[in-house]
């Protein structure tokens, strides 16, 4: 067989068309990459015009959504795809309410920078920007691990997430002291806390889109496990 | 709906929660019992060999489908089940085809007893020049049946099996030959059901047929299943998909995988199969 096989589809439309879908997908994870790397620095720099121009452009992360997920249902419904189109289009649904929930977390982060920037700076930030770096490389990866088809790639990002998960709770115990010390500094300290959360939300989408990476190639599910698999 | 009522708490049956922790795994499809096991089967047209080492196991009460392109020995192996392929001059076939543990390839083998086990319905309906009654009891009349009584019975049970018989019960004395391709089909199906066989064969039965009908005999297929075996031979993937519970796909005269419906058409194991079901055969 193998000789007279192309990994073409003999429908070239289609296979337009799932390359368009892959192409839009990269394209808002591209963006949304870009809102929580300038949320961050709106947050350090204590710019609030950045802020606005990141919570103006999730319009066109949302509208990315709609138009991706369309595209999805376009191509169940006229091509009743199977096999690795099926895992391939049904991943793309998925991916995409992750990068618009991502989307939504790097607005979460400008509100409370803009809430944060009316009072004194309470420290210095150098674990939130380390997070932020971790949470977009993470993005970055499972979407690398997406366009290339490398479980391996996805399976670190998945790893990666704990160190998320303990630099969260470093930043908790942390905010915690300055609230317990000084009552007056609980508004912003809690508003830091939030920012925490919320990067460590962003790389559990980052974890979701990797591990859908994994079924989306491998046709198995890692989800829900209590523990990683060393390979897939 | 009053307020007291929708604030009772819903019955439902959650699966118990073990003693460490862990939530018990979905039931998994109980095993089926096997009806026919085809084993390292052959077959050659003269020189032509169309079906090599060919093995696979047909599930009791469930509908199993051969898929794959044209030429690819689905149909050859549909009708080595019920030793259609005697029919042809010039071929031969090696292993064996166990049903019910009895191989079918012994020369022993009564065919005509064989076929009223594993019956057949062919891509072009070819009900008998006579009215629908007589096309349905046919086969028990060449075996010497006629109490009435019991042909009316078996022509109202196998016509309402085959879903036609609201259709049909006011005229039954009626040509067969009169009534629409869907219905032809469907009383090829009652023909083939009036003998009681344990399994029906069928090879490519919707693919000269309209999408409404084709749909009604995809809803006879679930049904009939609670009965007899089903073995379709079909070029529709998606109607594969939708009726069966196994898929076997064959190329080139190879059975390249076979497995689950579900499996097969969202992550099959083989690079071929994949292919051929996302259509990228080049």
């Amino acid at each position: 067989m193998g000789e007279t096989m192309t990994t073409e589809h003999t429908d070239k439309r289609y296979e337009e068309e799932l390359t368009k879908l892959r192409e839009e997908i990269l394209y808002m994870g591209g963006l949304v990459e870009d809102q929580i790397q300038k949320a961050v620095k709106s947050l350090v720099d204590r710019d609030s015009d950045l802020c606005n121009i990141i919570i103006e452009r999730d319009h066109e992360v949302n509208r990315l959504d709609v138009n991706i997920d369309e595209l999805c249902i376009k191509l169940l419904a006229l091509h009743q795809p199977a096999g690795r189109d099926l895992r391939f289009i049904t991943t793309g649904l998925k991916i995409t309410t992750d990068l618009e929930r991502i989307g939504d977390m790097a607005v979460n982060i400008c509100e409370r920078a803009l809430e944060l920037n009316q009072e004194p700076q309470l420290k210095p930030y150098i674990d939130i920007p380390r997070m932020a770096r971790i949470s977009q490389r993470m993005i970055r990866e499972s979407l690398d691990a997406f366009v290339r088809e490398d479980t391996d790639l996805a399976l670190k990002v998945c790893k990666d997430d704990d160190e998320v998960d303990n630099l969260n709770v470093q930043i908790f115990r942390e905010t915690l002291t300055f609230m317990l010390e000084n009552p007056q500094t609980i508004s912003r300290a809690t508003k830091i806390s939030s920012i925490s959360k919320y990067l460590e939300r962003i790389a559990d989408h980052a974890t979701n889109i990797a591990e859908m990476v994994i079924f989306m190639v491998k046709g198995k599910s890692i989800r829900h496990m209590k523990e990683l698999p060393p390979s897939v | 709906m009053n307020l007291q009522e929708s604030l009772e708490p819903r019955q439902i049956d959650f699966p118990a929660i073990k003693a460490d922790g862990a939530v018990p795994q979905a039931n998994t499809t109980e095993l089926a019992k096997t009806i026919i096991e085809v084993d390292d089967v052959n077959f050659y047209y003269g020189d032509k060999h169309a079906l090599k080492s060919i093995n696979v196991t047909i599930s009791e009460k469930k509908a199993t489908a051969f898929i794959g392109p044209s030429g690819c020995g689905k149909t050859t192996l549909l009708r080595c089940l019920n030793r259609m392929n005697d029919l042809i001059v010039n071929t031969r076939v090696t292993g064996s085809i166990n049903l019910d543990g009895k191989n079918i390839n012994e020369p022993s083998t009564d065919v005509i007893q064989l076929r009223r086990r594993v019956g057949m319905i062919f891509q072009k309906w070819n009900p008998f020049p006579k009215s629908i009654y007589e096309n349905v009891i046919y086969g028990l009349r060449i075996v010497g049946i006629s109490n009435r009584h019991y042909l009316d019975e078996v022509v109202e049970k196998s016509l309402r099996r085959a879903a036609l018989w609201d259709e049909v019960k006011d005229n039954l004395h009626k040509s067969a030959a009169d009534m629409s391709g869907g219905q032809q089909q469907r009383l090829c199906i009652a023909r083939a059901m009036a003998v009681e066989p344990e399994v029906l064969l069928m090879d490519e039965p919707c693919s000269a047929l309209d999408p409404i009908s084709t749909a009604k005999i995809e809803e006879l297929i679930h049904e009939l299943k609670e009965t007899f075996t089903i073995v379709i031979v079909t070029h529709n993937m998606q109607q594969a998909a939708r009726v069966s519970d196994y898929t076997a796909f064959f190329y080139l005269g190879e059975l390249i995988e076979f497995g689950e419906t579900g499996k097969l058409f969202t992550a099959p194991e083989k690079r071929q199969t994949e292919d051929y079901i996302t259509g990228r055969f080049g």
